[in-house]
């Protein structure tokens, strides 16, 4: 069963992996990426943005439908690969040791 | 590559550098033993963590009567329970039942914070229950205990205020100022519509590092270009990497400070500027470039206290460990540097924004939350290796610039306030 809206098909092999709700998640499911990996969803999402956005703001952000919310949280997990694409060239940021800093709140969706 | 610009200087006060504008500071190199020795830090624990006011929320986060959280303080040893009463009414307790000492409120794990909502606590020991005032009100088989009077063995309270919506906690007896006696004339003054920027991203991290060598980090504008550099063409402007960046205004009331610079949100800036992401979600580390509606006329009385043209930020820190950053465009963050140990943190970062509208402004304030983290990890990683450099003790004395006035004002008054205590307890 497809997870993302029909428009929005293309997509559909990098949904069930990075349709996160969660910052954690999507930290998480980057780091444990290859750079292939995050390549290929930032070089099939990041065409689509402004697309995605023009039919996300159909609806009212607290009522996305289903479909809709899942398309939101990729475009999140766009945002999270962005760093190691645009600028790091690893998924894991350089110089960081062991430290580790959490997101423990945020907003829903 | 970005077109160099040279970076912008500022005129100084009439002493010739800010540093001397407070002549109280010196300029001599100073000592970080303070954030490396144990013995210091317990000297600190009660010469400053028992003694100012401190900063342990907000009022959002008690929406309703009988809501409460509780706050670990490692600092003190203690848990407080910060509770909203039924009569609306914010108090503090420290977290003990009085009955045997047990952790009152908890879920699962007694070293985790909760938070809910109830109209009394019961302990989950023997079930002692208390109102949400503090009050024991019920003892199971009260007849069993030896001339017990319930009106004596109500929860130990905490001295607790709010200025502008922040809930300020005192661990003194009797604290020796009011709180806006404490926070002084430059950070009442500020009179900001926090009541409207209520979408919260809450971030924490568990670092080993001295709290004020990380907090000393988050207080000058002089590393970025250098630790930060490779982050956004801005950054990477080689005139940053080799001539620096300068902060617009600095200003010290008693044992806070603020530094001021100048804007940098990305929507001045041409597109070879910008990571590609900025462009298309119009945001970046200093926030959402377009404005937030703070629902109120004019600009938050208080901020930018050196009115200066451009302006883009202030930096409050409000003594002893937590700040609040104002950005130009409306949103602002906060900081809280909670010792763990001499050479360990909590650090908690939250960012406040105007509740998003739509999906424009919600991806707006994602791409800034990510963003914060990329460049804090960053800092978390470096004050650790800090720390340890420190310890090593091969070096005991560190020159301090013009622009990390902040930084030797903080280890100022940390030496002086401890300095005080001893003066008064220890050589007694």
């Amino acid at each position: 069963m497809a997870l993302l809206p029909p428009e929005f098909s293309d997509l559909e092999p990098f949904a069930k992996g990075w349709c996160l709700a969660s910052e954690p998640e999507r930290y998480a499911k980057r780091l444990a990426s290859t750079m292939e990996e995050l390549q290929a969803l930032y070089d099939a999402v990041f065409p689509r943005t402004q697309a995605v956005m023009s039919y996300l703001e159909k609806f009212p952000l607290h009522e996305l439908p289903d479909d809709a919310l899942r398309l939101l949280h990729l475009l999140y997990s766009l945002i999270m690969v962005s760093f190691p694409v645009e600028i790091w060239r690893q998924p894991y940021l350089p110089d960081t040791g062991t430290a580790s800093f959490e997101l423990n709140d945020e907003p829903v969706p | 590559m970005m077109k160099p610009v040279a970076p912008r200087q500022y005129p100084k006060p009439p002493e010739g550098t800010w540093t001397e504008h407070y002549p109280e500071l010196g300029t001599a190199p100073v000592s970080y033993e303070s954030s490396i020795s144990p013995e210091f830090y317990e000297l600190e624990r009660e010469a400053i963590f028992k003694r100012a006011w401190l900063n342990v929320g907000r009022v959002e986060q008690l929406r309703r009567n009988g809501s409460y959280y509780t706050k670990e303080l490692a600092v003190a040893k203690t848990s407080l329970i910060i509770v909203r009463g039924m009569d609306g009414e914010i108090r503090a307790f420290h977290n003990v039942c009085r009955h045997r000492g047990n952790r009152l409120a908890w879920n699962d794990d007694p070293r985790v914070e909760s938070k809910g909502g109830c109209r009394q606590f019961s302990c989950k020991y023997h079930g002692w229950k208390y109102d949400l005032d503090g009050k024991l009100s019920s003892i199971l088989q009260e007849g069993e205990f030896f001339g017990i009077d319930k009106a004596n063995y109500g929860l130990v309270p905490v001295h607790c205020e709010v200025w502008q919506g922040f809930i300020f906690i005192n661990l003194a007896k009797e604290p020796e100022q009011s709180l806006r006696e404490f926070l002084g004339p430059m950070i009442t003054a500020i009179d900001y519509p926090f009541h409207n920027v209520t979408e919260r991203f809450y971030y924490r991290g568990d670092i080993r590092s001295n709290w004020k060598v990380f907090l000393d980090a988050f207080q000058e504008f002089y590393h970025p270009p250098i630790l930060h550099g490779r982050q956004n063409p801005v950054m990477s402007n080689p005139e940053y990497q080799r001539m620096g960046f300068y902060t617009m205004h600095f200003q010290i009331d008693g044992p806070h400070r603020v530094g001021c610079t100048s804007g940098g949100a990305g929507g001045l800036l041409p597109p070879e500027a910008l990571n590609p992401i900025e462009g298309v979600f119009r945001s970046g580390l200093f926030g959402p470039w377009d404005h937030a509606d703070l629902g109120i006329e004019g600009s938050p009385p208080g901020l930018n206290p050196g009115k200066k043209k451009h302006w883009g930020l202030d930096s409050f820190q409000i003594f002893p460990n937590f700040a609040i950053v104002f950005w130009e465009t409306g949103w602002y963050l906060t900081y809280h540097y909670w010792p763990l140990a001499h050479n360990r943190l909590l650090f908690e970062a939250t960012l406040y924004f105007v509740p998003a509208r739509n999906v424009r402004e919600r991806l707006a304030h994602e791409l800034a939350a990510t963003t914060i983290k990329e460049y804090a990890l960053q800092d978390c990683g470096t004050l650790e290796a800090t720390q340890m450099g420190l310890e090593s003790r091969v070096v005991t004395r560190f020159p301090l610039g013009d622009q990390e006035l902040m930084c030797r004002h903080l280890n100022y008054v940390v030496n002086k306030w401890v300095d005080d205590y001893r003066r008064k307890h220890v050589e007694r």
